[in-house]
């Protein structure tokens, strides 16, 4: 280790070297990869370091135990995609005849387009977007389909249905997938929102060979990717880098093409989302190293936050994106996690909203009520 | 080095700061605890285990350890974790050996997926495997630890791993868990098998395991490939039969047998295909441990 590096800069090092520069790979020690696992593990990069080192037909260099692990990692990641592709699959099947158009995003859309954020990537739910006016038919074909609807509190239910960009999770009777069924990309009751135009999403939409899906438009893509890493902070796990890592894909494979750059640029301000944007380029640059096109950075400038407000993002972002060591866990971060998921959750809704969103969770949580209801193993085998 | 030959304080010395790091099959395994009550069963139980270095690449990182500071003393209650949050309940200390020993199946389990992971007792002799595969209740853990203890070596008794290549067998020596009845069955057959102490009311009812035998573990890296599958059901005084199983039908049930069968797709159903094709089938009902353990003999010869 060097010697002015904390245990938590180096794990960090650790990993964002093996995602940006993965022919390095071969040359690490047994404790490196050790600690390099266990960081890759706690932000699901494993898949992706499985496909960086097949790629540069390097598997056979890194130890035995290191390949077998990164293996098992992304047969795991192959078979949710292979799942989840058929359940965009039957969903389009159910769909047949409503005359509706959908949307695959995230995840599936990368699948679906063989995009380069696909490779490796583990994703837990398919998210598909429906115009917002179509939502219930589709919803409730579903329904007539053989997909379920899963339990929700009735204040919860109601939390969906008026204030978010998606309708409750429905899940098939017979998979195990859940299905997030979006009419847009940001809560109705977001800061940020742009329900205005929510239509363009589906006018500037691309159509994929071999599907009936389909996805949106680059610039579009790379801004809802921006949204999900800078609006939906989680205590536990922070930002989530690899939404980080998925945009820096993205933009290296659109960004050959020099007009792709001001089309985002101008698209971010269109859609009001020119802060964010500015802050993607801002850690891309600086955590990952991409290199983003200098008039694209200055045409950027103007959607700058005040100077305390970037310093604070400045501190925030790094601790909250990044791998902890997992032997010297820091409260910093953990307290970097809390603040942005407050400021994720302050821009989500208007403050009177916001607080009696919070007296209602703090309520139930005073009587214990659970949020979610845990079923492990040992319970099941009781029976 | 094996764990046998650390002293009872180097053995809590590990275990208390860096880990103890040590191999089971393919996999390096590294465990923390403060329970005393754990080390001398460990002493005993994992004896023959060797010892690694503490750098070294981990598979399976696992804690054992009191769920809480408050939780030593109040109604005492420990947790098991591997990487991450508990898999588990926590449980009363009294249970902490059985939990820490489905615990380490249960992170082979949900992570071994470079492997086909077979739900069965495994065993070897003459260089071929015989695999018993079976749901729990038919009696494969006692059929495994008499085979065991008459001159076949000890693969495992809980997961048949499979290297989806070339679809050879790869030993897992874990400790044989067994229940209930079986646990007097077993000392009435072998004088020489090790058990260790019998835990009662855990949620699989009374448990207690066998040390696997000294030389399961010293060739724990030769792996083989497999000879027979026998599909075996203890019944209580049922007449013992050996019924042959057509290929096709044989088939499903090693896959439906499988714990990742799904995940691993193409390279599962490959695997699965030249076990069938390469081994002899067949289903045993027995009820007379000896009989049964002289029969298979007879049928590998």
């Amino acid at each position: 280790m060097l010697q002015n590096q904390s245990p938590a800069q180096y794990a960090s090092a650790l990993l964002i070297n093996a995602v940006c520069e993965p022919q390095q790979l071969s040359k690490l020690s047994d404790c490196d990869w050790d600690l390099l696992l266990q960081v890759a593990r706690q932000k699901r990069l494993l898949g992706r370091l499985y496909m960086e080192l097949k790629r540069l037909c390097l598997l056979s260099s890194v130890p035995e135990n290191v390949a077998a692990q990164l293996r098992a990692a992304n047969n795991l990641v192959t078979h949710r995609q292979t799942v989840l592709a058929w359940e965009l699959n039957r969903i389009l099947w159910a769909l047949k005849g409503l005359d509706v158009p959908v949307i695959a995003l995230k995840g599936i859309a990368y699948v679906i387009a063989d995009l380069p954020p696909a490779s490796g990537r583990f994703f837990a739910d398919l998210d598909i977007l429906v115009p917002l006016e179509h939502i219930t038919v589709v919803e409730q074909r579903l329904l007539d389909r053989g997909w379920l609807k899963t339990t929700l509190s009735p204040y919860d239910e109601r939390y969906y249905r008026l204030w978010m960009h998606e309708i409750p999770p429905l899940r098939h009777r017979e998979r195990e997938s859940e299905i997030d069924i979006h009419h847009t990309l940001l809560p109705r009751t977001h800061r940020f929102n742009f329900h205005a135009i929510t239509a363009s999403l589906f006018t500037e939409a691309h159509t994929v060979p071999n599907s009936e899906a389909q996805i949106l438009a680059a610039p579009d893509m790379v801004l809802h990717v921006l949204v999900h890493l800078l609006f939906e902070g989680n205590p536990e796990e922070g930002l989530r880098l690899r939404d980080l890592i998925d945009i820096a894909d993205l933009l290296r494979y659109f960004g050959s093409e020099m007009t792709f750059w001001s089309q985002l640029v101008q698209r971010a301000e269109q859609l009001n989302l020119g802060r964010p944007l500015y802050y993607g380029f801002r850690y891309l640059q600086r955590l990952l190293g991409i290199k983003v096109p200098a008039f694209a950075i200055q045409t950027t400038a103007r959607f700058a936050p005040i100077a305390p407000i970037q310093w604070l993002m400045d501190w925030l972002v790094p601790l909250a994106i990044l791998p902890e060591h997992p032997a010297y866990p820091r409260y910093r971060a953990r307290l970097a996690r809390q603040l942005l998921y407050l400021r994720a959750h302050w821009l989500r809704m208007p403050p009177l909203l916001l607080i009696r969103h919070l007296s209602y969770k703090m309520w139930l949580r005073l009587r214990k009520v659970p949020r979610y209801i845990d079923i492990k193993p040992q319970d099941l085998q009781q029976l | 080095m094996m764990i046998s030959e650390l002293t009872a304080t180097e053995l809590q010395a590990r275990l208390t700061t860096a880990g103890l790091c040590f191999g089971c099959g393919p996999f390096r395994l590294r465990l923390n605890s403060s329970l005393r009550l754990l080390f001398p069963v460990l002493h005993k139980l994992y004896a023959h285990y060797p010892v690694y270095d503490h750098s070294g690449v981990d598979d399976y990182r696992m804690t054992l350890d009191w769920a809480s500071p408050l939780r030593r003393w109040l109604r005492p209650v420990v947790r098991f974790s591997a990487d991450g949050p508990a898999p588990f309940t926590d449980v009363s200390i009294e249970q902490a050996f059985p939990t820490l020993e489905w615990g380490m199946n249960w992170c082979i389990a949900v992570r071994a997926h470079h492997v086909l992971m077979l739900h069965a007792a495994v065993v070897e002799r003459h260089g071929r495997v015989l695999v018993l595969p079976a749901a729990p209740g038919s009696g494969k853990s006692t059929l495994c630890a008499a085979l065991s203890h008459s001159g076949w070596r000890l693969f495992s008794d809980e997961f048949g791993l499979v290297q989806p290549e070339d679809a050879t067998f790869i030993p897992i020596p874990r400790l044989i868990s067994l229940k209930n009845q079986s646990i007097n069955v077993i000392r009435q057959f072998s004088a020489t098998a090790h058990i260790g102490s019998t835990y009662h009311g855990t949620h699989k009812g009374s448990v207690a395991h066998i040390r696997p035998p000294l030389a399961s573990i010293t060739r724990m890296k030769e792996s083989a490939p497999a000879g027979w599958v026998i599909f075996p059901r203890w019944q209580a005084g049922a007449a013992l039969t050996l019924q042959p199983i057509a290929k096709d039908r044989a088939f499903m049930m090693i896959a439906s047998n499988a714990f990742n069968y799904e995940v691993l797709g193409e390279l599962a159903f490959k695997a699965v295909a030249h076990i069938v094709k390469n081994c002899e089938i067949y289903s045993l009902v027995y009820s007379d441990l000896a009989q049964a353990i002289h029969t298979l003999d007879d049928l590998t010869q």
